[in-house]
């Protein structure tokens, strides 16, 4: 299998990447891990004519505080994340969510600016940035711009990344200490997309939750926050009849497709039960 | 398509060659290189034996143009063995701990064991089988290629190396 000509570009900083993608328009992709857009394009499913690759770009990569935000450059990886003792400690789901995020060999090369800009509703990053209130730093030919993450999917592959746009960075700020936290994945195997997942971030105060935000993946077009479902257990010690309403409210937001993983009911049904486990994991991490 | 120019350094010595923009690392390193030790099993990035070493990363070779392999310095399986010639720890463990049936997966196996041992010198069996879960094995069942990387473990340690009962 092998990918449709192109031409490639190899930018030095972001000025001319930038600049690049403006001119070439519409047949140019920014190649970032190239872990998503190198199947497609083997797969001719993507042929664009021109790749501007960004791994020569400076300043893309690392991971920053900056008051109480942390600052992850597009182009680090998802093994530099889990190597991250800065994001182990202050961010611990991002640790557990890129460990679930497939196998070994695609985290060296896979980046988190691919990952949440690639729009496919499998891959895992999106819905926790919207439960960690995330924004993404876009720059065009026309300046820079600051989106939430919440308002940045549109639909399968669709987001509000402007042709000629670049990710740059992501923006997260820091969960309240002594918050819980849980991303449950069920997929069929090690490197499988996820047939259902949650994230879960929320603080508990006398044995009730205080705050919380759940967010879904793989289970419409876009990520989603579940906030009705979130309200549900506010207030509550997660008991039982709780927990149920919870994922009932979260299931009635799913739109799943039919696919290998399983029919529509299935996938909500375990969209569900992510959801409560999610919640009970999260809620025996809370100090 | 215009071709490329690109140099990079494998297993020690500096190779060049031309190439198209699409060409995949893979072909290079067995077309051009005439290095096939490096297998290509599924071309869709899941199975592995296309692994090799890249700068000190573990990367499905299948999935990474040449073009951006410029400058980069790369181990492929022809790369393991001692400079005198005699088998690594790694290549000992899976002869003498029957790491391989048909062999097809084990060049892209031990690339990627020898960068875990690098990472993490004494891995347990969850952190080896975690370690080893994006190269497939459609022979062994996994048992003793698991072995042959804690032989290998124990003797780059200098520990002696227990199999563990079954
Ligand atoms: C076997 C396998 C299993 C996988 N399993 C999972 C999984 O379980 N969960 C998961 O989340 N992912 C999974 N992935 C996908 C992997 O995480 C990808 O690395 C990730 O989706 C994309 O990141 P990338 O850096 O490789 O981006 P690329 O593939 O280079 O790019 C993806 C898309 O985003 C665009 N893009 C990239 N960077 C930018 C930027 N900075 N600004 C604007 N646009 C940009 C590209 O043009 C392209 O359209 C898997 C991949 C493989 C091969
Ligand atoms: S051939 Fe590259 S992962 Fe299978
Ligand atoms: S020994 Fe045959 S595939 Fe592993």
């Amino acid at each position: 299998m092998i990918p449709g000509p192109f031409s490639y570009h190899r930018p030095a900083t972001l000025a001319e990447a930038v600049n690049l993608l403006s001119t070439l328009g519409d047949e140019a992709r920014p190649l970032a891990g190239g872990h998503s857009l190198v199947p497609m394009m083997k797969l001719r499913l993507a042929s664009p004519e021109h790749l501007v690759d960004l791994h020569g770009v400076a300043g893309l990569k690392g991971i920053q505080r900056r008051g109480d935000k942390i600052v992850i450059g597009a182009m680090t990886t998802q093994h530099e994340l889990l190597a991250s003792d800065d994001i182990g400690k202050s961010l611990p789901i991002l640790h557990e969510t890129a460990l679930l995020i497939a196998d070994p060999q695609v985290r060296y090369r896979g980046t988190i600016g691919g990952n949440v800009a690639n729009g496919d509703p499998g891959n895992d990053m999106p819905a926790l940035m919207m439960v960690l209130s995330a924004s993404y730093r876009l720059e065009g030919k026309s300046g820079a711009r600051e989106v939430a993450a919440n308002e940045f999917y549109q639909g399968a592959y669709f987001t509000a990344l402007e042709p000629g746009e670049l990710l740059t960075s992501i923006s997260i700020p820091l969960p309240a200490a002594g918050h819980g936290y849980a991303y449950e994945k069920l997929k069929r195997k090690v490197g499988d997309y996820a047939t259902a997942a949650a994230a879960v971030v929320l603080t508990m105060a006398g044995g009730k939750v205080a705050t919380c935000k759940i967010g879904l993946t793989n289970l419409s077009e876009t990520p989603l926050l579940a906030e009705d479902a979130a309200k549900a257990v506010i207030g509550t010690s997660l008991d039982p009849a709780t927990l149920k309403q919870a994922a009932a409210a979260a299931e009635a937001i799913m739109s799943p497709a039919a696919d290998a993983r399983g029919p529509v009911e299935y996938r909500k049904h375990i969209g569900g039960i992510m959801v409560t486990r999610a919640l009970q994991r999260a809620a025996g991490r809370a100090g | 398509m215009a071709k490329t120019h690109v140099t990079m350094k494998v297993n020690g010595v500096e190779v060049e060659g031309l190439v198209e923009p699409r060409t995949l690392l893979v072909h290079f390193i067995r077309e051009n290189l005439s290095l096939t030790g490096t297998h290509i099993g599924c071309e869709t990035t899941h199975c592995g034996a296309c692994t090799v070493d890249i700068d000190g990363m573990s990367v499905k070779s299948c999935t990474m143009f040449a073009v951006q392999a410029q400058g980069s310095e790369i181990m492929t399986i022809e790369g393991v063995a001692n400079a005198d010639g005699s088998l690594s720890a790694l290549q000992e463990g899976f002869r003498m701990t029957h790491g391989l049936q048909c062999g097809f997966c084990t060049p892209g196996m031990i690339l990627r064991a020898q960068r875990l041992l690098k990472e993490n010198p004494r891995p347990s069996e969850e952190e080896i089988r975690m370690g080893i879960s994006g190269n497939f094995c459609r022979c062994t069942g996994y048992q003793n290629i698991v072995k042959a990387i804690q032989y290998a473990a124990a003797k780059i340690n200098g520990d002696e190396f227990k199999e563990a009962a079954e």
